[in-house]
């Protein structure tokens, strides 16, 4: 297993953000993370990323735990995007990849930035102040960033969420194309049901801060006797159980 | 400690000083007119004061020195304030730089920042006022490196209190230089205060260095003892901002506060 997480729990104030979760994700798979707002996808994102310390439990990546990685090291392999982070809006595209690509360590600069740019066709813009940028232009530019040092683990926290059904297929298609051709193991937190489906080797659902359920997409529509995964999605969600 | 990327978090903000035109206006404006405001007063009370008499631009070089901690603290926390208000925070922290490689990055532009603001003010001064800043000798940089290290340590502590009370706290940061200036003795000397709030002043730079300021001006004495004294003095806080900072960087990954950093 190339990511595992064990008996993870945050604790906020008295109440339990994250409640015992675990799961492990197979090197250079897709994992889906689902759930209602609020059922903790956020905060276990957060402390894979490190951003938040874990009440208690184990976050071991590649053999390791995170405790025991130096924060930089661990840092440099992995990557995140979201559409509710943004990069600095007053920079340009290049100036911005300029810098990321500095912070992340990468060598050949240049060649890795005109390869990322062109791949998601975002070299048109490229002299552009980031906040000039229309939603898909900057979700595209941020999907450059979290790809900049080729991460061998990718954490998406809704990454076509506010985009036209357009963009958001043409971001779906480039992460799936991507993952065939690069070596990564990607964590994907979305609400769209369609996405999952299509990205996802397996998923895990979330309510109240724990695992409510886990398998692939066709495993728990069949579990549940529905027609799909957003029918399946309202089932869980809405019932009072937490199975 | 990583270089590269010490200066591409420095690139970063140079990037935004050097993208706006406004911004380069604005930090040379405020030294600018400080240095008008401060220069008249000077001239008045050189012509009017017995104790200024022997000696022009006492009050413009304590306003200028002065200026350039204010500017160092307020250019380390603005950056810092920037990753926020631009909701850069997240991408920032989860990039694989150290926190000892943030604080030095902040550190050396924050300089850089203020000298942008201070050098053609303190330029200015000169003719306009006939006060050269640069009359102070070598001792100069002594005080400035003093300045510079408290500058940076009000900095780490505004930027803690940012980490541990998030944006709000934004207004501390605005304020925070003046809390202190009433205690630092930059335009009188410490006698003016009272006994006890004295023992409280000596236990800050502030006083070492603007007192050493007059010394120069108005004795032609250099004490290298006392210059000595506020440079160690300043380098405590300066150890204890960064011990703070540290501990209130660890206290916002437990509180979890650094995922959603932003206005």
């Amino acid at each position: 297993m190339f990511i595992q997480i064990k008996n993870l729990k945050k604790k906020f104030n008295d109440s339990f953000a994250v409640n015992g979760i675990n799961f492990e994700i197979d090197k250079d798979r897709t994992l889906g993370l689902l759930g209602p707002n609020g059922c903790g996808k956020t905060t276990s994102i957060g402390m894979i990323l490190g951003l938040i310390k874990p009440t208690s439990g184990e976050i071991i990546i590649d053999n390791k735990n995170l405790d025991t990685f130096k924060r930089d090291e661990i840092l440099a392999r992995i990557n995140f995007a979201s559409p509710y982070i943004e990069l600095p809006k007053k920079l340009t595209v290049r100036q911005n990849l300029e810098v990321y690509s500095r912070l992340y360590g990468i060598k050949n600069r240049k060649e890795r930035i005109d390869e990322i740019s062109e791949d998601l066709n975002i070299s048109d813009f490229f002299e552009r102040k980031t906040g000039e940028l229309s939603s898909g232009q900057k979700n595209r530019v941020s999907l450059a960033k979290s790809l900049i040092n080729k991460p061998e683990i990718l954490l998406l926290d809704e990454p076509t969420a506010s985009l036209d059904p357009d963009i958001g297929d043409f971001v779906r298609s480039y992460i799936q194309n991507y993952r065939s051709k690069n070596k990564v193991t990607i964590l994907l937190a979305s609400h769209n049901m369609a996405e999952v489906e299509r990205l996802c080797d397996s998923i895990i659902m979330m309510k109240n801060g724990k695992i409510i359920d886990r398998g692939t997409c066709k495993q728990i529509i069949n579990k549940h006797g529905r027609n799909n995964l957003e029918e399946t999605f309202l089932k869980l969600a809405r019932s009072k159980s937490e199975f | 400690m990583n270089f590269n990327k010490v200066y591409a978090l420095g690139l970063r903000h140079m990037y935004l000083i050097s993208n706006s035109l406004p911004r380069i206006i604005d930090l040379i404006y405020w030294p600018t007119v400080q240095i008008f405001l401060w220069g008249f007063i000077s001239k008045f009370f050189t012509l009017n004061s017995d104790y200024y008499s022997n000696t022009v631009g006492i009050i413009l070089t304590a306003a200028i020195l002065y200026d350039f901690l204010f500017r160092v603290s307020i250019s380390f926390n603005m950056m810092f304030l920037e990753e926020i208000w631009s909701r850069n925070f997240t991408n920032l922290f989860i990039a694989p730089i150290k926190i000892s490689e943030i604080v030095a990055s902040l550190t050396f532009t924050a300089i850089l920042r203020a000298l942008i603001g201070m050098v053609p003010a303190a330029i200015i001064a000169i003719p306009l006022f006939g006060v050269s800043v640069f009359k102070l000798g070598i001792p100069l940089l002594f005080l400035l490196l003093a300045l510079y290290l408290f500058g940076i340590t009000l900095g780490l502590l505004v930027t803690s209190g940012l980490l541990r009370f998030g944006p709000s706290f934004e207004n501390i940061a605005w304020a925070s230089l003046f809390f202190l200036a009433p205690l630092g003795c930059i335009y009188y000397p410490i006698e003016i205060l009272p006994n006890s709030i004295q023992i409280i002043a000596k236990g800050l730079p502030l006083v070492h260095i603007f007192e050493e300021m007059r010394s120069i001006l108005i004795n032609g004495n250099v004490n290298y003892f006392d210059i000595i004294k506020s440079i160690s003095i300043s380098i405590v806080y300066f150890i204890l901002g960064v011990i703070v900072f540290y501990v209130s960087f660890l206290g916002a990954k437990v509180r979890g506060t650094l995922i959603n950093m932003g206005e």
